[in-house]
């Protein structure tokens, strides 16, 4: 399977990153080298192997759903690229 | 360079107890320090010297009451990959590039609860993703060792790059760095340093900015050994804050150096000898093995078959995690906004504009091996051989107390030399990155130069929790590599 420049303009929409025309067959090159080298976990066997999805054997910690913090919506606020009177202001979102 | 600045972390703590110096003097030197060399060597982002004078002077005000705390007035720098209250943080992205967290991680608030004096933010790799610092967006870091007789600049490793780099050039006596598939481990290499990963799950990664988060550790990077063992204990621990974080207690790991290491199994892994490895680091491993053989351990010979499959199943693996992670920099609440006609365009630009070119390509792989279609044959494939790789550390340490292997396959390179060849920067990690995907400890120390006069790193993996061994085996290499050099061409 190769990548080529359709494929990237796909990713690069589902990622949400605005990839120009220009870039898409180098990227594609690109890509196609790593995932070309990636290729050789075929030869691993994995015949009946879980996933390891935890790099520690652990179960999750629960703990009593309470509030823990908040009410501190100055400090929320202090990065947006916009606010106003408490809240973010961001695109239009329904047209 | 003041003398000072010279001391290790122990050393330091030792003269502010015995009031050889105070705190604000030891501070002071540093910033001069900093202050003389940091456009050089660009290892600093950010300083905070009245921050620094102010925590000192409260320090040197508890010392004299009888309250000082394990650190208590060491300065060390940070990885501006911890978030610091009020301190601009980037992880070395514009799409950062502004930001000001407005609470702590806890790694740092652990450091500053035991009275360390914060110098300053680290330069590195962009999100961490990088091996010479070469993704960062604000310029690289150049690492303060050159090879004899040349005027090269050379990459510090990454991406702990500034982390190494200040650590090395005595820019503070310590530093905090994170390590997600060598990021503490290849720098501590290439600049002579001390670098610790800890087991997955010992640090709290609350308030570290995530890049993949089943591989990302917190650990420190130091003058020495000792040093190591002190900087971890107090970065360690349990927090509620973060699922992941192991509810076990924290070792005093300063007491495990300089044990006797008679009688423990050391295992040197087949599958690391790798074709082409540089006849000098060959070498030094070999060195390393009868300096440990000297000391009354046993030395055996193992396997870990699934080695070469580390890297291209962590390729999978962290790019995947690093899609998802990232998917917050959408430009909304915090970070870089783009323009757009409309949201989806917002959204774009933002991420196009804000990112470099390494942060997304792995976000273009990371989104790739997880469309639909792709998941199975990419995803769920890596996370198997992630298990295997695992495996085969499960059945080595069935055998033997901890592992001893090179750092990395060579000594630091110049920069700009592998910027081209995405895969060729990636095997840099070869040694390294199958402990983060088995979630093991791994310590790098610097076991001697090479012909140009460069300094390369060993590195030693243990049982999950069990970094005290390492602590114990480390503190007899260090003694016997007897490695003094110093980079004093800056």
């Amino acid at each position: 399977m190769t990548i080529d420049a359709a494929t990237v303009r796909k990713v690069a929409k589902l990622a949400r990153i605005a990839e120009p025309e220009e870039r898409l067959d180098g990227l594609a090159h690109e890509l196609n080298g790593i995932m070309k080298w990636i290729e050789q976990l075929a030869e691993v066997d994995t015949k009946d192997v879980e996933p390891m999805t935890s790099a520690v054997h652990q179960t999750l910690p629960m703990r009593d759903d309470i509030v823990t913090d908040g009410a501190r919506p100055e400090q929320v606020l202090s990065n947006a690229p916009r606010a106003d009177r408490g809240f973010f202001v961001v695109p239009k979102v329904v047209e | 360079m003041s003398e000072l600045t010279r001391l290790t972390l122990s050393a330091a703590l030792e003269g502010l107890h015995s009031g050889k110096f105070s705190a604000v003097e030891l501070t002071r030197a540093h910033i001069d320090a900093i202050d003389a060399v940091n456009a050089k060597l660009n290892a600093y982002l950010v300083t905070t010297p009245e921050r620094a004078l102010s925590a000192a002077a409260e320090s040197d005000a508890r010392r004299a009451k009888g309250e000082a705390r394990p650190l208590d007035g060491a300065p060390i720098g940070v990885k501006d990959l911890f978030c610091t209250d009020g301190v601009r943080t980037t992880a070395g992205s514009k799409i950062l590039g502004d930001f000001v967290p407005p609470y702590e991680s806890s790694v740092t608030a652990n450091l500053w609860r035991d009275g360390a004096v914060m110098l300053g933010k680290l330069n590195m790799d962009e999100f961490a993703m990088g091996s010479s610092n070469e993704t960062s967006a604000f310029g690289p870091v150049v690492n303060p060792w050159r090879a004899k007789g040349s005027n090269r600049s050379l990459t510090p490793g990454g991406s702990s790059g500034g982390s190494a780099a200040a650590v090395a050039a005595d820019l503070c006596l310590a530093a905090t760095a994170s390590d997600t598939g060598g990021s503490i481990r290849q720098p501590a290499s290439f600049t002579g340093t001390v670098g610790i990963k800890p087991t997955y799950g010992r640090c709290s990664r609350y308030g570290m900015v995530a890049f993949a988060s089943s591989l990302d550790q917190a650990g420190p990077i130091t003058k020495s050994v000792r040093d190591a063992a002190l900087m971890l204990s107090s970065m360690s621990g349990h927090d509620p804050k973060d699922s992941t974080s192991l509810d076990v207690e924290t070792p005093d790991f300063a007491a495990f150096v300089g044990r006797s290491v008679k009688g423990l199994k050391i295992g040197v892994p087949r599958e690391y000898r790798m074709d082409g490895m540089p006849e000098e680091i060959a070498k030094l491993w070999e060195a390393g093995v009868e300096w440990l053989r000297a000391a009354g351990c046993e030395i055996k010979e193992i396997s870990l078959p699934h080695t070469k499959y580390a890297l291209p199943a962590y390729y999978i693996i962290a790019p995947a995690e690093a899609s998802s992670n990232l998917a917050r920099y959408d430009g909304m609440r915090f970070g870089h906004r783009g323009q757009g006609g409309s949201l989806t365009e917002v959204y774009e630009n933002s991420r196009a504009e804000g990112f470099g070119e390494e942060v997304k390509r792995r976000i273009l792989i990371g989104t790739y091996v997880l469309s639909a279609g792709y998941y199975d044959a990419y995803y769920l494939k890596a996370l198997k051989v992630r298990r295997r790789i695992a495996e085969d550390f499960e059945a080595a340490f069935s055998q033997v107390d901890a592992i001893l292997t090179p750092t990395a396959p060579s000594a630091a390179f110049p920069l700009g030399e592998k910027q081209d060849d995405p895969v060729a920067m990636y095997l840099n990690d070869v040694f390294t990155v199958t402990t983060n995907l088995a979630g093991l400890p791994g310590l790098s120390l610097p076991a001697g130069l090479d012909g140009q006069g460069l300094p390369l790193g060993l590195q030693l993996i243990g049982r999950a929790l069990d970094e005290g061994t390492l602590f114990s085996l480390a503190g007899v290499m260090e003694e016997a590599a007897g490695f003094t050099a110093r980079p004093d061409h800056f």
